[in-house]
């Protein structure tokens, strides 16, 4: 699964790198400490977080992350649309909590 | 293969933490360019950014030195900040004196350190109160 294929499914809102947008979805993973994110989410994890900050943006490329989702329409920075654009890291939103997402999510893998 | 050498300067957190991970998306870069398998430019990629993480955050800055072989990645982190006092305690996982205005911004979880050594084959540190870190990693290929 893609994650086109994950936001029409889920109706996620695209809001900016959706030059990544055909990275593959394996799994899933959910958290807001961007160390403990670094050391733990697997590659290909959609990463459900509320941080739409820049450091965010830099996590999810170097732990090769297939997208970040920001729950519960958690702001995305400037910088960070412009840092996710540039190095094509799809960030999407969501109204739900990171628990209901998951459950989607779950549904589909 | 002869060994490709790359320094980058980390700046201070306090200056322009907007940087921080480029010296380790560099490498990252190079890595794929050369071949690396994807376990190692992902452990190469996340030691390095906790690495230039807590060299922006603990002392105001410093530099980065990477060498890439054939057979290995070294990264060697220098910094003249305040060095660490206590290194046991500083490598326990959950342990952090990351200021207030980092935590916000989702860091000082007290990964650093302890993702370090996890996600490479070696690592040294050579710290002095007063005087500052370097720290040595060696990520196989």
């Amino acid at each position: 699964m893609t994650v086109t294929d994950l936001a029409e499914q889920l109706n996620l809102k695209p809001l900016a790198g959706m030059g990544g947008a055909q990275n593959d979805v394996l799994t899933c993973y959910a958290g807001d400490l961007l160390s403990w994110v670094m050391g733990r989410a697997k590659e290909g994890s959609v990463w459900l977080t509320v941080m739409g900050n820049v450091n965010a943006i830099a996590v999810a490329t170097l732990a090769d992350c297939a997208c970040i989702v920001l729950t519960e329409n958690a702001p995305l920075d400037e910088d960070a649309r412009q840092r996710a654009e540039l190095q094509n890291v799809p960030v999407l939103s969501t109204d739900l909590n990171a628990f209901e997402m998951s459950v989607k999510i779950a549904g589909l893998l | 293969m002869a060994g490709l050498k790359l320094t980058y300067d980390i700046p201070s957190a306090e200056d322009d933490f907007t940087r921080a991970g480029e010296a380790s998306g560099s490498v990252k870069k190079k890595l794929r360019q050369i071949g690396y398998s994807p376990e190692a430019i992902r452990k190469v990629s996340i030691a390095m950014y906790e690495g230039e993480i807590n060299v922006a955050i603990h002392a105001g800055g410093g530099e980065a030195q990477v060498e890439i072989s054939s057979d290995c990645v070294t990264m060697k982190l220098i910094d003249h900040g305040p060095g660490i006092p206590d290194v046991e305690k500083a490598m326990q996982e959950g342990w952090s004196t990351a200021p207030e205005a980092v935590r916000n911004l989702g860091f000082g979880a007290g990964m650093g350190l302890p993702n370090m050594k996890k996600y490479t084959d070696s690592m040294d540190i050579e710290t002095e109160v007063g005087k500052g870190t370097t720290i040595t990693m060696v990520v196989k290929a």
